[in-house]
């Protein structure tokens, strides 16, 4: 499938914001299944902007304006090919070891209802990838999906016992239970294709990936149910959402900001294989 | 708790107790006999100047958790307590080594991990380790130095019996009052200064400026320039950041202070922006960037973590330290000094039981009334159970927590702690106590003034002499026979 993405992010605040600094998580890299076949950043603004990778593999920019602005727009477009792998995620950067992984944070820790959730999504499955897929749907049954910015998520033990959250609440109840079952988990932000086709998308999404034994990182999407196929475009990993944020960013100064966000995920022609 | 302290080495008296006077050890004698000789009264009233001298000093103390006062005084001893010149050489010599290698354990996780490969501390200890900080691999520190400022807590429990309890290789506190301990000694009994050759401690600031200066960037001018970064006056060591900076003649800066442009860092003067070679922080890694760490943070800099991984920065300690301050890393230190340096570690662990180890762990369940057990990732004596003074509720509390997560837990015995005679109400006599000398790691050489921080229990038995536990401090002194 051919995707294309246009991401707009827009502030605008009060006074000129000074010491502007953003941290961008916003460039795909290529592995099995995901193809970048062109990829730009645009800033409304003039100023530095570096890239570097990050202790994940994450491609990461570092924007700051030379002059103190009073708006800005981060306007991501992109294409990509493809392909649908089931969620198993092969010939991504990897930097850190797999028990990396298992690490609790603040958004992940446990709680005995996490634990408990883990346990009977784990009792009676025969191996890890049948476990998980079992976890994927407890989750998606015990935590309804609440459309919200991702900068609401709340910690992993909190948005189970509301029963309800936004996509980065309901990867990190996975990731929690999963790691507390001894399977090394992520979270993973990107983008996602609608299924009926519209273009018009909210937010970037989120999700989880879990390493099985002898298959690698495979990605699971609670909000949906489902393991990522073609419609889904990865941007970056971390051990929750905070690592791998689309964007982070620091000012002194420009009073109240107000933040815009226009996202089209389109699907491209099928006709176009060549 | 009675026969425990009868029990312990006493520093002055040797093995045989506070009554024994037969076996008063050389180190004392000259203490003794002062001590022996001094009217009750004498000490009562160098007792009240001592404190009002502190007062007037204005070392203070907060103490989290504490809603009644939010900053109160540390107990002060007037009766100091003494290491020969030939036991100081010994703890000197296994500090620097201890602290070498702690070095080159950092330099190695974060890169080449051969210890991990060579199986000397399983891998999971260190990647799952909240304090391993993965921002911090496969990129390298000025000079490949990691802990510049280690407190290094030693307990003694014997004549020749020194133990290493903890490393403390993140933000090390409490050299202020290694250093207004003795001042305030030498102005209430200059006389007992001159009988005895006490090695100085009033140094501390210079060495600790010469390290710093000595660990900055190699693209630092020949006159780097030091700030000390401080979270600001609502931490509980405040007054330790203002007193370390006017000492050392530093700018005491906060985070809004310090801002970063093009990967350096700046601090702002009223002559304009001024560029930091060397930042000794005392800011927690969690805190020192929020772009990079706690987001919510505001009491770091933003964009610090670039710099300081471009190299423009020297952080004092580096990020991540806090990995070897884990106490069950900690349990593998002996083999990480022979797999680093080669050597046999001078001083020695305390044994410790890892409670993440099946076999451990059911000892520990076990023998809970005997053991200490601590967090590992604990610190300042909160969260941990002493089994002997604990009641039996305090250990079934306790019991639950550790079978809930036994990987947070260590346990060690129940040390005796040497005793040290004390001023307590009713006289002179034995408390419990520990020492933290700090070691400064630069890039030229490795700096111990000779002395530390004695910390004493002042409950009678009690084995905790952390002051946010009722602690107090004396003087140390470090005697040239």
């Amino acid at each position: 499938m051919r995707i294309r993405v246009v991401h707009e992010t827009s502030y605008t605040y009060e006074q000129p914001a000074r010491g502007l600094i953003q941290i961008l998580r916003l460039t795909p890299r290529d592995h099995d299944g995901q193809y970048i076949r062109r990829w730009r950043i645009d800033t409304s603004v003039d100023g530095r902007l570096t890239a570097r990778e990050d202790g994940f593999g994450n491609v990461v920019h570092w924007f700051t304006p030379d002059e103190p602005a009073d708006a800005l727009v981060i306007r991501v477009t992109g294409e990509a090919d493809t392909d649908d792998t089931h969620g198993v995620v092969r010939g991504a950067v990897e930097r850190l070891p797999d028990p990396f992984y298992l690490r609790d944070t603040d958004f992940c820790g446990t709680s005995p209802e996490l634990h408990a959730l883990a346990q009977s999504a784990a009792t009676g499955a025969a191996d890890p990838l049948t476990m998980l897929h079992r976890l994927m749907d407890t989750v998606h049954r015990t935590v309804r999906f609440e459309a919200g910015p991702a900068t609401a998520a709340v910690p992993a033990a909190k948005a189970l016992a509301a029963g309800c959250g936004n996509p980065q609440d309901i990867a990190h109840v996975f990731i929690a239970a999963a790691r507390h079952l001894g399977i090394p988990a992520r979270y993973v932000a990107g983008y996602r294709a609608r299924d009926d086709g519209e273009a018009e998308v909210e937010a970037p999404h989120g999700w989880a990936e879990a390493l099985v034994p002898n298959l690698g990182w495979v990605a699971f999407d609670a909000v949906h149910d489902v393991s990522p196929s073609e419609q889904y475009i990865r941007l970056a990993m971390g051990l929750d959402y905070l690592g791998a944020a689309p964007i982070r960013g620091s000012r002194t100064g420009g009073g109240t900001e107000t933040l815009d966000v226009k996202l089209r995920v389109e699907q491209g022609r099928a006709a176009v294989q060549c | 708790m009675k026969s425990m302290a009868a029990a312990a080495f006493d520093e002055m008296t040797g093995m045989g107790g506070i009554a024994d006077p037969a076996t008063l050890r050389d180190a004392y004698g000259r203490l003794k006999a002062w001590l022996d000789s001094t009217p009750p009264e004498h000490f009562n009233t160098r007792r009240s100047q001592a404190e009002l001298l502190f007062r007037r000093i204005g070392i203070t103390f907060a103490v989290y958790g504490d809603t009644e006062s939010t900053e109160r005084l540390i107990p002060f001893d007037i009766i100091p307590r003494v290491i020969t010149r030939p036991e100081w050489d010994f703890l000197e010599r296994g500090l620097k080594q201890r602290v070498t290698a702690l070095n080159m354990f950092l330099k190695d996780v974060y890169g080449a991990q051969e210890c991990i490969k060579a199986g000397i501390i399983p891998a999971d200890l260190v990647y799952k380790n909240a304090h391993y900080r993965m921002e911090m691999r496969n990129f390298r520190v000025p000079h490949d130095l990691y802990v510049h400022i280690a407190g290094i807590d030693i307990v003694r429990t014997g004549e020749k019996d020194f133990f290493v309890l903890e490393d403390n290789a993140r933000i090390p506190s409490g050299v202020s009052y290694m250093l207004e301990n003795r001042e305030v000694m030498l102005r209430l009994f200059p006389d007992l200064f001159s009988k005895h050759r006490v090695a100085p401690v009033e140094n501390y600031p210079d060495a600790l400026l010469a390290t710093l200066r000595s660990l900055a960037p190699t693209s630092a001018t020949r006159d780097p320039t030091v700030v000390l970064l401080t979270p600001g006056r609502y931490n509980s060591a405040f007054y330790e950041h203002s007193f370390l900076a006017d000492k050392l003649g530093v700018e005491l800066v906060e985070a809004s202070d310090l801002f970063t442009k093009d990967d350096v860092v700046y601090m702002r003067t009223t002559e304009g922006p001024r560029r930091v070679d060397v930042i000794y922080r005392r800011l927690d890694d969690d805190f020192l960037d929020p772009l990079v760490f706690r987001p919510d943070s505001v009491l770091g800099v933003p964009g610090i973590m670039n710099a300081y991984e471009r190299g423009s920065v020297t952080l004092a300690n580096a990020v991540g330290t806090g990995i070897s301050d884990d106490k069950a890393v900690y349990s593998y230190m002996p083999d990480i000094v022979r797999f680093f340096t080669g050597e046999e570690p001078i001083l020695h662990n305390v044994p410790t039981y890892r409670c993440r180890e099946k076999e451990a762990f059911a000892y520990v369940m076990d023998n809970l009334s005997e053991l200490v057990v601590k967090e590992v990732n604990g610190s300042g004596g909160y969260g941990m159970l002493v089994g002997p003074h604990a009641s039996k509720r305090e250990i079934d509390d306790f019991a639950k927590k550790l079978r809930h997560a036994p990987d947070g837990f260590i346990a060690q015995p129940t040390l005796s702690l040497s005793t040290c005679p004390t001023f307590v109400a009713s006289g002179v006599a034995p408390r419990h106590v520990d020492l933290r000398p700090f070691v400064l790691c630069g890039a030229d050489q490795i700096r111990i003034v000779p002395g530390g921080l004695t910390r004493v229990a002042l409950k009678e038995g009690s084995l905790v002499v952390n002051s946010s536990q009722g602690g107090g401090t004396k003087d140390t002194w470090v005697l040239d026979a």
